[in-house]
């Protein structure tokens, strides 16, 4: 061997036992720890009937707060698209009548581009952009990757323990 | 008498090919228990029809064949395995005799065989062929290192076989595997009475059907896939077989060299009608294979690989000189013990 390692260096190797030695029974304990295994509760999930549910503190895929009377929160300021690593978010403002006076006309995340880093809900200003505990994303077409609005906007309800988490972690 | 044996043949190929496939659901999901997994329950109730989409998948496959490949012996190759895998169930009894009407039937194929003992250690030497040349033919270095590697241990383990068995022969003074597994009739099966042969046959055993720890010829992070590297769909799908017919295979021979074959004890004191002892024989039997089995399939998930020195060492160095000690006591006990 060219190098030394812990398994050939015998200033750290232990001196095997006589009983250790002779092989045998150290086979019978390790058969014996196995068959202790084949009784142990099993860890796997039974996947598509037994689903996770993730804590407040998962970030799954973002989404937009839509308040009680169905318009959303966001402001159209722009900041997510400017903080996201990788360009994933577009948004395009316009003028409203409402108390916000302004609101996206278009907001899309391209959830191929998404790296769940959470930036974007960091840098909200509005708490209008928050990270859902949705984990299963998958497309047949890259053109279905992009959600719109449609997709995007979901009610303050279904985030509330989002929300409330991150009240939490401010203070 | 043909026909016979015809039949015969058809029911133990049926009933082994179904077995095999089953075996390697068994190693799936013991697998799977042993690493606190559930294993394969999707296809069928309880995943029991994973066997058939394996088989279904594998047919499916492309047949690759390398473009350096010898072209005959790469195809003969996994033939050679199979049929030797398969044609020692050929001599092992199965079961007592079974008087249908004024017949009765012997429950081997080959039951006229005297030289049962010797016919099984000849296959087991041939089947190292068909590995060593799928590993040389496949013209691809880790086939041929799985090849030679696989001679090599055959080899070296073939002898501490050898000497294992000669205790039972030695014990019950036949190389008949009728009249071993009469000898062991009373009760006393050789497992008793030679221990350190049982050991000896036992361990060579997971060397000769290249299971864990002694799988080196198929090695797979130093060998990618060993002998059967560049075979693909059917061809690998025989190699497969034909490995895991060797263990049912191992587990038969040693049921009846030294587990008593289909002797239970106490049952003949039942008073049963020789029919149904029959049957019972052969559930026997089968239980006992299936207990081996599970031991095979147990130690490949609990032991780690050995390094290539340390099963020479562990083949020549301390099977051998206690194969010999073996003989000697063996003979010791038939000489003084068994008066």
């Amino acid at each position: 061997m060219a190098y030394t390692t812990k398994y050939n260096n015998p200033a750290v190797q232990r001196k095997l036992t006589l009983w250790e030695k002779l092989y045998l029974p150290e086979i019978v304990r390790g058969l014996l720890t196995t068959f202790k295994h084949l009784f142990r509760p099993k860890f796997t999930r039974q996947y598509p009937e037994e689903r996770w549910d993730p804590p407040a503190s998962f970030r799954g895929r973002p989404v937009l707060v839509q308040e009680e009377n169905g318009v959303e929160r966001c402001v159209a300021c722009g900041l997510c698209s400017r903080v996201c690593p990788p360009l994933a978010i577009e948004v395009r403002a316009s003028e409203t009548e409402l108390l916000k006076e302004r609101y996206p006309v278009v907001f899309e995340i391209n959830m191929l581009r998404c790296i769940f880093c959470g930036y974007c809900e960091e840098v909200c200003p509005e708490e209008a952009i928050v990270m859902s505990k949705e984990y299963e994303l998958s497309f047949r077409d890259p053109s279905e990757g992009i959600f719109g609005k449609d997709k995007l906007l979901v009610p303050k309800a279904q985030v509330q323990d989002r929300l409330d988490y991150l009240a939490k972690m401010r203070n | 008498m043909v026909i016979e044996a015809l039949i015969k043949i058809a029911i133990i190929l049926f009933v082994v090919l179904t077995a095999v496939s089953y075996t390697v659901l068994l190693e799936r999901w013991i697998s799977a228990w042993v690493q606190d997994r559930i294993g394969p329950n999707r296809v069928g109730p309880l995943g029991l029809l994973q066997p058939l989409a394996d088989v279904l998948k594998l047919l499916l496959k492309e047949d690759i064949e390398p473009r350096q490949a010898q072209k005959w012996f790469h195809w003969v190759a996994p033939v050679i395995s199979i049929t030797v895998a398969f044609t020692v169930l050929s001599v092992v009894p199965f079961g007592n005799t079974l008087t249908l009407g004024t017949n009765t039937i012997p429950l081997t194929i080959a039951s006229g065989i005297n030289i049962g003992v010797l016919f099984i250690v000849a296959l087991a030497s041939l089947g190292v062929y068909g590995i060593t040349l799928a590993g040389w033919s496949s013209g691809s270095k880790y086939s041929l290192l799985g090849g030679l590697r696989s001679s090599a241990q055959m080899i070296s383990y073939e002898l501490t076989l050898g000497l294992g068995l000669l205790s039972v022969v030695m014990l019950s003074g036949s190389l008949d595997l009728n009249t071993i597994i009469h000898s062991q009739a009373n009760g006393l099966w050789n497992i008793v009475r030679a221990p350190i042969g049982f050991l000896l046959f036992f361990v060579s055993s997971f060397a000769e059907t290249n299971r864990l720890p002694f799988d080196l010829p198929e090695a797979e992070p130093e060998l990618v896939g060993g002998y059967h590297t560049e075979y693909s769909s059917m061809k690998f799908a025989l190699f497969f077989l034909a490995e895991y017919a060797n263990i049912i295979t191992a587990s038969a021979v040693i049921t009846v060299l030294f587990l008593g074959g289909w002797h239970l004890p106490f049952v003949s004191a039942l008073g049963l009608s020789p029919l149904v002892l029959t049957i019972v024989g052969v559930l026997a039997f089968a239980l006992k294979v299936l207990g081996l089995l599970f031991i095979f399939i147990w130690v490949r998930w609990s032991i780690p690989r050995f390094r290539y020195d340390q099963l020479m060492n562990l083949g020549w160095k301390v099977l051998l000189p206690l194969g010999i000690v073996n003989i000697v006591w063996s003979a010791f006990e038939k000489m003084y013990l068994m008066q």
